[in-house]
């Protein structure tokens, strides 16, 4: 089908085109609206162009596999609903944008608000247009997140703020919910698209597990579509500007929990829990949101809650649970976008021109701006259900389905309380009218109000037509899109006979009462008013702000209690929770079998293992005089070495001892900086203390990998062993592994050190500008330093030194691939050749004479790796798959190439630039602390025995930046 | 041998857990690098232990047997990583020693029992975020 290619471009196209308004900032409005409106006419275009085969009765399909494994796909499906709902959004899309263009002041960044409108638009188009579920979550997610900017969009006003965050806690936490009822429901019915769950309604029904998935949905669907007691947050929402408070909050997002549940009409709808919670929580919240309406004085507040209510009287209809009541449903969300959108821009207009939404100020606008009030006027009737406009006639089919709905055995409470909605409805709908419109001017101070330009009221005066247009002619107009709706949601097919007159039903009759009562209680609305505000009730707002604050507290008091800034005790907390893990572990399962025979220790080992054993209390004896302690645990580490050698592992041996040496440079380096010694500050109890926890977890840790050599553990070694030559073309294994098998591995591993580099020097930069620095331009040494600090043997020493140490490192970076050796010990070796050369002849010396910043041996490392990786795509293999051939080399012998090199060559260049970065920002400090430069290649120049290489002291200046570098 | 490497291990943690228990920045990095030795000598241990059977094939593939190579690959990473990570943690350290004047490593307010020293205030959060809004007029 060609046409279903299509879904996924009209899905993308508001993502698209929200890059950009963003970035034509500063182009204006006219601009920002035009671009805008671009894509979604496009959109609206393309989806025109499908809609005849999904009117009749096509299913149109598109997916892409994503993640298979989780069942995630990208799939789109454009039904008769999803078509009714996409329509509505793009369409109600253009006529806001072109609103929005004369709502926004000049002040207003114009671009921001129209890169979050389209991503709304975009986010929404999703939800209706998904026809997987775990896509549509993203998508129902993003809605929360769009709302949340543009309720915030104003960032100035606090209301807005508070709004926008109330709005994403509650939607977002509903949408958490509805997560886990989609995956159970997923879980259900063996698949996570909507076409194959529709199909498995009885399943889903018969399962344990219904009653559950069924809660956690509608959390997530009454949340978005605001339905009591979630509804509070709406009216905050409030605070956005108004295009958005009549696309978003009334028109189509609050409509997605209604979508959510019309989607899902077929596989949950129908049973007992279904009627009971969807009906009963629509009915009570169309009446409670119909009746706070009625007393709220603030324009947008009074729409709010009559939104609340529609949305109920929705929810509501939904939960009956027949075929008429869907019908009546689909028809009515059709009606509301129609008659409340436009009723939203009118209070949005009347805002704007008389700086006012408080309808006991305002009064009498009919004479002043006919326009706006003639749209008002028609809107405000439908929403009243005034017959001959459209929310007539949904509301009669409403009252309809009502009057035959029994409720726990009880045929009337059902009927009474819809009808007291709807003349709560009648009386709100007229107060609006009457109080806005009518009358006389009520407050003098407010300033000529008059029309507003034309592009501001024929977004809602195109829907007005509309109203009235369905009003008059409901089968000719919404007969066909309400039948096409109503099909996708109850899965049959349903033909509506929509008609003016019915003849005398219960209906008009309820709608009746509905009116005269209406207009009564408008009469009285005075006096009622007064009692309202007398009377104490709940407030939601300073509800909720005092849960956040309990959960705030909460969430304090164990965050402190968990971790109180003291690390010792958090470090002492989670080594004896992982030894006594360790130990449930141990008693829990048992182990298998003794497989391995204990190899016989050399007395070389044990007198290894003594010096390590001794060095190891040493340290921790001597830990106080730190430079002893540095000197001693390097034992350790050589001990360490020289035990991989016994153990045929001669890379570890190499890698070792190569970091080993670096490792203690750098600690020398700091240690520069640091007191010398550690007082002593920690009592003799918490030193037994620590005591006993660190031999707990050494006899842990000890016992741990006693058991782990004494058996045999499967694993993918042989693998390894076995393709390591034919595979990846190398005799040294572990070589192949870095370079080529787990290449992805180590490609990251170059990159989380060269990050480390950066850090460092980046800490460095910071650390030299602050504080720190200053206390380094005043450092006094506390010992005395030599008079001769690059003695002349070993500047000689090591420069002899450099080139050797040089081609051994090359040396070990080429054979790395079949003999022990490989660009990580290469790059150590190199590093500790240069360093040789920043100690023997100092650091100005040594960076006078550097050609290549550090960084950029880091950055060309990585980048080498990575395009080694990247060249296997040209040979279309996966990355990092490696090729490797033989070259006679006439005279000197076969010689082998292979992928893999350049790749070490890559790791080679980041190791060696990530180690001189890091070392080298350390030694920076000692310029700071004012070392002498030493440009001279060495301090002590024999035939010049005169010369004072060295300044004074007192004249040593503070390095400035470009000396430095 | 296995008893040496397992002892090692042992030895190993244990005194680097005793360092990183102190209170001062210079024993908890002697502390790290050693619980660095003690984890990489386990993670090798792990593969087993052989003696003279380097994992570096014979001219075409063929000889053996070998040692588990898989454990190695992993070690010589850690160690290279273990570094860097030494390395940002001294450099973290020497950065609060300079520029707050002393190296502890615990916050001021809750130094464990018996301890007294330690600077003073710095224990501070941040505001609540739900307080920096002003009163919402706009109620429903």
């Amino acid at each position: 089908m060609g046409g279903a290619g299509l879904l996924p471009i009209i899905a993308l196209l508001p993502f698209l085109g929200a890059l950009v308004p963003g970035v034509m900032i500063r182009a204006g409005r006219n601009a920002a609206a035009t671009f805008t409106a671009i894509p979604t006419f496009l959109a609206l275009l393309m989806l025109l162009t499908l809609a005849p085969g999904v009117m009749d009765g096509q299913v149109l399909q598109k997916s892409f596999s994503w993640f298979p494994p989780l069942g995630l796909s990208a799939s789109f499906m454009l039904d008769g609903l999803g078509l009714m709902f996409a329509v509505m959004i793009l369409g109600v899309g253009l006529l806001i944008t072109l609103y929005a263009r004369f709502y926004l002041s000049n002040e207003d960044p114009a671009g921001v608000f129209f890169t979050y409108l389209l991503l709304f638009q975009g986010a929404m188009l999703g939800i209706v247009l998904s026809n997987n579920i775990l896509m549509l979550l993203v998508f129902w997610e993003l809605t929360s997140l769009a709302s949340f900017l543009l309720i915030g969009y104003w960032r100035h006003l606090p209301e807005g703020r508070q709004g926008a965050r109330m709005a994403l806690t509650v939607t977002g936490g509903g949408g958490l919910a509805m997560i886990g009822g989609m995956l159970i429901l997923g879980d259900i019915a063996g698949s996570y698209e909507l076409t194959d769950i529709l199909q498995a309604g009885e399943a889903i029904k018969a399962s344990p597990l219904y009653l559950p998935a069924l809660i956690l949905i509608l959390l997530g669907a009454f949340t978005k579509s605001a339905q009591f007691p979630f509804h509070f947050w709406l009216p905050h929402a409030m605070a956005a500007p108004t295009p958005v408070s009549a696309y978003l909050h009334s028109a189509t997002m609050v409509k997605a929990g209604i979508f959510l549940m019309a989607r899902l009409w077929p596989v949950l709808a129908g049973t007992d829990p279904w009627f009971y919670i969807v009906a009963t929580t629509g009915l009570i919240t169309m009446v409670l949101g119909a009746l706070i309406a009625l007393f709220k004085d603030d324009l947008k507040a009074l729409l709010a809650f009559s939104t609340v209510s529609h949305l109920g009287l929705l929810t509501m209809l939904l939960g009956f649970g027949t075929e008429a009541a869907a019908v009546a449903a689909v028809f009515h969300v059709l009606n509301h976008l129609t008659f409340k959108a436009a009723l939203f821009m009118t209070a949005g207009i009347v805002d704007h021109s008389t700086h006012t939404r408080d309808i006991k100020r305002l009064g009498g606008l009919l004479t002043l701006m006919p326009i706006t009030a003639a749209i008002g006027i028609i809107a405000a009737l439908s929403m009243a259900g005034i017959p001959l406009f459209n929310g007539f006639l949904s509301k009669e089919l409403m009252l309809e389905e009502a009057s035959h709905t029994s409720w726990w055995e009880s045929p009337w409470i059902v009927p009474v309380l819809a009808t007291f909605g709807a003349l709560l409805s009648v009386a709100y709908s007229f107060r609006f009218i009457v109080h806005t419109f009518l009358g006389k001017p009520r407050d003098e101070s407010i300033d000529h109000p008059h029309d507003p330009p034309f592009g501001m009221w024929l977004p809602p005066a195109l829907l007005c037509v509309i109203v009235v247009a369905v009003g008059l002619f409901p089968a000719a107009i919404a007969g066909p899109i309400v039948d096409m709706a109503a099909s996708a949601v109850t899965g049959t097919e349903i033909h509506t006979h929509f008609a003016l007159w019915h003849g005398i039903t219960p209906a008009l009759i309820m709608s009746g009462i509905a009116i005269f009562g209406g207009l009564i209680l408008l009469a009285l609305h005075a006096p009622l008013d007064r009692a309202w505000l007398a009377t104490p009730r709940p407030e939601a707002k300073r509800l909720f702000d005092g849960a956040m604050a309990a959960s705030v507290r909460g969430t304090r008091v164990i965050a402190e209690g968990l971790h109180s800034g003291a690390i010792s005790r958090a470090l002492a907390v989670f080594v004896v929770t992982t030894v006594a893990s360790g130990l449930i572990a141990f008693f829990g399962r048992g182990l298998p079998e003794v497989s391995r025979p204990l190899l016989p220790i050399p007395p070389v080992a044990a007198a290894g293992w003594l010096l390590m054993v001794a060095a190891t209390l040493s340290v921790i004896l001597l830990h106080r005089r730190r430079f002893l302690a540095l000197v001693v645990i390097s034992i350790c580490g050589l001990m360490v070495s020289i035990g991989f050698v016994y153990l045929s592992a001669p890379d570890l041996a190499l890698t070792q001892i190569t970091v080993e040496t670096v490792t203690i440079l750098l600690l020398l380096l700091a240690l520069h900086y640091l007191p010398k010694t550690t007082p002593a500050d920690s009592s003799v109890a918490l030193r037994i203390r620590d005591g006993v926890i660190g031999v707990s977890a050494g006899v842990g840790v000890g016992a741990l990998a006693y058991a782990f050599m004494r058996r045999d553990v499967p694993s993918i070694s042989d693998y390894f062993l076995e393709n390591a030559y034919s595979g990846g073309g190398g005799h040294n294994v572990v070589n192949v592994i870095l370079v080529d098998f787990r290449g992805y591995d180590t490609f990251g591993e170059i990159i989380v050190l060269g990050i480390a580099g950066v850090i460092i020097f980046a800490l460095m930069e910071v650390l030299l500008r602050g504080r720190a620095g200053r206390r380094l331009r005043n450092w006094a040494f506390s010992e005395d330093r030599s008079r001769d600090r690059h003695p002349l043997m070993m500047v000689v020493g090591t420069r002899v030194m450099l080139p050797i140490a040089l081609l051994v490192g090359v040396y070990i970076l080429l054979r790395g691939h079949n003999n022990p050796g490989g660009g990580f010990v290469a790059g150590l070796v190199f590093s500790i050749a240069l360093l040789m050369q920043y100690m023997a002849s100092g650091f100005a010396w040594t960076m006078d004479r550097q050609r290549w910043e550090y960084h950029s041996l880091i950055g060309w490392g990585v980048i080498i790796a990575g395009l080694t990786g990247a060249a296997a795509w040209i040979f279309g293999r996966p990355f990092l798959t490696s090729a490797y051939g033989y070259i006679d080399w006439p005279w000197i012998e076969e010689f082998e190439w292979a992928t893999a090199m350049a790749f070490d060559v890559g790791v080679f260049l980041a190791v060696l630039g990530a180690v001189m970065l890091m070392l080298y920002s350390l030694s920076r400090m000692a310029r700071y602390a004012g070392e002498t430069v030493n440009l001279e290649p060495m301090d002590y120049d024999p035939s010049q025995k005169s010369v004072q290489t060295e300044r004074a002291p007192q004249e040593r200046g503070v390095p400035t930046e470009g000396e430095e570098l | 041998m296995e008893i040496v490497v397992a002892s090692s291990v042992g030895v190993l943690t244990a005194g680097g857990v005793y360092l990183i228990l102190r209170l001062r920045a210079f024993p908890v990095i002697l502390g790290i690098a050693m619980l660095s030795y003690a984890v990489n000598v386990f993670l090798f241990s792990t593969g087993g232990l052989a003696v003279d059977a380097a994992p570096i094939l014979g001219d075409h593939g063929e000889g053996g047997p070998y040692t588990d190579p898989l454990p190695q690959a992993l070690v010589l990473t850690a160690i290279v990583i273990s570094f860097g990570m030494t390395a940002v943690l001294v450099m973290i350290a020497l950065g609060a020693y300079l520029d707050v004047g002393d190296d502890h490593i615990n916050m001021g307010a809750a130094l464990p029992e018996g301890e007294t020293d330690g600077p003073e205030g710095r224990n501070s959060h941040s505001p609540n975020p739900l307080e920096d809004d002003a009163p919402v007029r706009f109620n429903p």
